[in-house]
C-alpha cells in the first residue's frame, strides 16, 4: 500500500515535471527583465534615524578615527519652545544678492541685542531666508550667510555670547510672499529673529 | 568585425547568440568594437559596393561611430554641434509600449518618422507579455537586432528594447532603465526625497518625514543617496542605504549642512558647512573621518560636484563679487576661475561622467541650463531651467522647468538640444540627480 502510493507520487512528479517542460517553449531570444521587486524596498524599510547628541559627522565618535570636532561645535542649542511673536517685529531685509546688514536694519538688531540681554535663560535662533531669484543650493548658502551676518553683528557690537544664538537658511523654501514681483521678493530676503525658551 | 558581419546574417541565425557573453561582450565595449582601424575599411569597403549609399551617408555613419568610439572624440562632434537626429519609424506597437519607445528614442537623439523617410526600421508587437522587436537599415536592408523582451511590466520591457536599439545604432548604452532621485513638494513649503524611472514613471518616496528636504545626490554605482533634511529643524546631511533602509545623520554641525557630493569612486564627500562662520566646502572621507576644510571665504559657496578621476571639485562662489564656477584640487590646494565666457551668474555646476563637459546654470534674467568644456572656455545657453544632472551617458542631461507656480523634470539631448518634459502628476519637482 504504501509503495503503491509512493510509486504514485512518483509518477504524478515526473508527470508535472514533463508537463512542465513542455510547457515552456521560451524563445532563445528572449530576454527576461528583472522587476522591480528584485530592488529594495524604500519607504517600507526607512531605518530609525540613530541622531545622537551632539553634532558632527555622523553619529557620535569617540577616540582615534573620529573627527575632529572643536568644543564650540558641539553646543547646538537647538532645543526650546519656539517663541515666534516676541520678535517678529524685528524682521531685518536685504539687498538682492547681498548678506550686508543695511544700516537702516541696524536699530532693529540693536532691540534684538537688548532683548537677549534683559532676558537671561533664552536662547535666539536666526533664520537666514532669500528670494526666488537664485539657484536653490546656491540660496540655501545665501540664506546661511544672511543669518551669519546677523549673528555676528549682536557678537561683535552688543557681545552677546555665541552660545546663546543658533543660525539655520531655508534659502528660497519659506517665503513670505508667493508674489512675483520686486515687492514681494523684498519681503522674501530677510532674517527672521525667533526666541527658544528653555522647556 | 563582430558588428559588420552580424548585420549580414538573418536575425534568426544570430538570435543564438543574442544572449551569449561574447554577443554582450562585443556589442557593450564600444572602444573594442571601434577600436580596429580595420574595420573602417571594411566598413567603408562594403558601403561603397551599395551604390545607392552617398559619399554623404558614409561620411555620417564613421561620424555616429565616432561618437562611441572614444569619449575624446565625442567631444568634438558635440563642439562641433553636428550630431544629427537619426530618422527612425515604429511600426505594430501600441498603447504604452509604443509610447515609451517614441519617448525614449526621441530622447537619445531619434526622430520618429515614416518607414519611407526612415534610417532605420523598428518593428515588432506586444502583447501576450512581452515586447518584440526587429530592427532593420532601411538601405541595406540589414537586420541589426531581433529580439523579444518578457518578464517585469510592459514598460521596463519597452525600455529594454530602446536601450537595445541604441546601443546597436549609436553603440553606446543607452539610459532608458536608470533612475533618479528628486525633490518632491507638496503644499506648505514641505517635501520628500522620491525616486523615479529617468521618464519621472513609478514615482515613490524615499522618505516620509514631512520637512524641507534638498539635494538628494546617489552614492555612485551603489543603492544609496545622501540629501539634505529638515527634520531636525535644522539642514543636516544624510546618509540613506536604501538596500537596507538605514539611515544616518552624515554631517550635523551648527549652521548649514548640504550640498553633499560623493566622490566617484564612491570614498569622499564633498559638502557646504558653515560651521567656521561662513558656507565653506568640505571634504571628508565617506566613513565621516579626515574632515578637510577646502575654502575659507567671506562668500557662500554651493553645489561641489567632483571630476570624474576625483582629483578636481567645481562649485559654485563668488570671485571678487563676481559669481563664478571655481575649480579646486579635491585634496586642498589653490582655486581657480572656469572660464564660463559669454553668461554670467553661473552656479550648479554637474560634471559629465567622460569628464569633457560641465553643465550648469546661469541665471541671466532667467535660468538656462549651460554647458562649458571642463576645461573652461565658451559657456553655450541650451534651454531655460536649472539644477541639471548628467545621466550616466554624458550626453542627456535631466533638469528642473518652472512653468507657471510649480516645477517639474524635463530632459535634455545636449547634442540635439532636444527636450522632453517627464511624467508628473502632481506638486513640484526639483533637484533631480541621475544615478550612476
Amino acid at each position: 500500500m504504501k509503495r503503491a502510493n509512493l510509486l504514485n507520487l512518483f509518477l504524478a512528479t515526473i508527470l508535472i515535471a514533463t508537463a512542465g517542460l513542455g510547457c515552456k517553449k521560451t524563445p532563445k531570444n528572449v530576454t527576461t527583465i528583472p522587476g522591480m521587486q528584485n530592488r529594495a524596498p524604500v519607504s517600507d524599510q526607512m531605518g530609525n534615524m540613530q541622531a545622537g547628541p551632539g553634532t558632527g559627522i555622523g553619529v557620535p565618535r569617540t577616540g582615534a578615527g573620529g573627527s575632529e570636532l572643536k568644543p564650540g561645535d558641539i553646543a547646538n542649542p537647538i532645543d526650546g519652545t519656539e517663541d515666534r511673536s516676541a520678535l517678529a517685529d524685528m524682521t531685518i531685509h536685504f539687498e538682492y544678492d547681498r548678506s550686508a546688514i543695511k544700516t537702516s536694519e541696524q536699530p532693529k538688531l540693536d532691540q534684538v541685542a537688548t532683548f537677549m540681554k534683559n532676558t537671561p535663560g533664552v536662547q535666539l535662533r536666526i533664520e537666514g531666508n532669500c528670494d526666488e531669484r537664485g539657484t536653490p543650493e546656491y540660496n540655501r548658502a545665501l540664506g546661511e550667510r544672511r543669518a551669519i551676518a546677523g549673528r555676528d553683528y549682536l557678537i561683535q557690537k552688543h557681545g552677546i555670547p555665541s552660545d546663546r544664538i543658533t543660525t539655520v537658511s531655508y534659502g528660497e523654501d519659506k517665503p513670505v510672499d508667493l508674489g512675483k514681483t520686486e515687492e514681494s521678493y523684498a519681503k522674501n530676503r530677510r532674517d527672521d529673529f525667533v526666541i527658544l525658551r528653555p522647556k | 568585425m563582430h558588428l559588420f558581419s552580424f548585420s549580414h546574417r538573418s536575425p534568426e541565425a544570430e538570435t543564438l547568440n543574442l544572449n551569449s557573453p561574447r554577443f554582450h561582450r562585443a556589442r557593450s565595449d564600444p572602444h573594442r568594437a571601434a577600436s580596429s582601424n580595420r574595420s573602417y575599411a571594411q566598413l567603408a569597403a562594403t558601403f561603397h559596393r551599395l551604390t545607392f549609399l552617398s559619399v554623404v551617408a558614409i561620411a555620417a555613419l564613421i561620424a555616429l561611430r565616432n561618437i562611441s568610439a572614444a569619449e575624446d572624440e565625442r567631444i568634438s562632434v558635440y563642439g562641433t554641434a553636428k550630431v544629427r537626429v537619426i530618422p527612425i519609424s515604429l511600426s505594430g506597437y501600441s498603447g504604452e509600449a509604443a509610447s515609451v519607445l517614441r519617448f525614449d528614442l526621441e530622447i537619445a537623439g531619434f526622430d520618429i518618422t515614416d518607414p519611407d523617410k526612415a534610417q532605420y526600421l523598428l518593428s515588432g508587437k506586444n502583447d501576450g507579455g512581452q515586447v518584440e522587436g526587429r530592427l532593420q537599415d532601411r538601405l541595406n536592408k540589414a537586420n541589426l537586432l531581433a529580439k523579444a523582451y518578457t518578464g517585469d511590466t510592459t514598460r521596463s520591457q519597452a525600455h529594454a528594447l530602446a536601450d537595445d536599439v541604441v546601443m546597436t545604432i549609436l553603440r553606446v548604452p543607452g539610459i532608458a532603465r536608470s533612475r533618479i532621485a528628486f525633490r518632491q513638494d507638496r503644499a506648505g513649503g514641505t517635501g520628500e526625497i522620491y525616486l523615479a524611472d529617468y521618464d519621472g514613471q513609478n514615482a515613490k518616496p524615499v522618505t516620509q518625514d514631512n520637512a524641507i528636504v534638498a539635494a538628494p545626490t546617489w552614492v555612485p554605482t551603489h543603492w544609496h543617496l545622501f540629501y539634505t533634511s529638515y527634520k531636525s529643524g535644522y539642514p543636516w546631511i544624510y546618509s540613506h542605504n536604501l538596500t537596507t533602509g538605514e539611515r544616518r545623520p552624515f554631517a550635523r554641525f551648527p549652521g548649514l549642512n548640504s550640498s553633499a557630493a560623493i566622490s566617484p569612486d564612491g570614498n569622499r564627500v564633498a559638502m557646504i558647512l558653515s560651521k567656521s562662520g561662513s558656507p565653506d566646502l568640505w571634504v571628508c572621507n565617506i566613513d565621516g573621518t579626515g574632515l578637510t576644510q577646502l575654502t575659507k571665504t567671506p562668500e557662500d559657496e554651493s553645489s561641489p560636484c567632483w571630476s570624474p578621476n576625483g582629483k578636481t571639485i567645481c562649485f559654485a562662489s563668488k570671485i571678487n563679487e563676481r559669481r563664478s564656477l571655481v575649480l579646486i584640487p579635491s585634496t586642498g590646494g589653490a582655486a581657480t576661475r572656469l572660464r564660463t565666457d559669454g553668461i554670467s551668474n553661473p552656479s550648479e555646476p554637474d560634471w559629465s561622467p567622460d569628464g569633457n563637459t560641465i553643465v550648469f546654470t546661469s541665471q541671466m534674467g532667467n535660468f538656462n541650463i549651460c554647458t562649458v568644456p571642463a576645461a573652461g572656455g565658451v559657456a553655450e545657453p541650451i534651454v531655460a531651467g536649472e539644477d541639471p544632472s548628467w545621466a550616466p551617458n554624458s550626453r542627456t542631461v535631466i533638469f528642473t522647468k518652472r512653468v507657471g507656480g510649480k516645477r517639474i523634470l524635463s530632459l535634455l539631448d545636449v547634442p540635439t538640444k532636444r527636450v522632453k518634459d517627464t511624467a508628473q502628476i502632481s506638486g513640484s519637482r526639483s533637484q533631480p540627480s541621475w544615478a550612476k
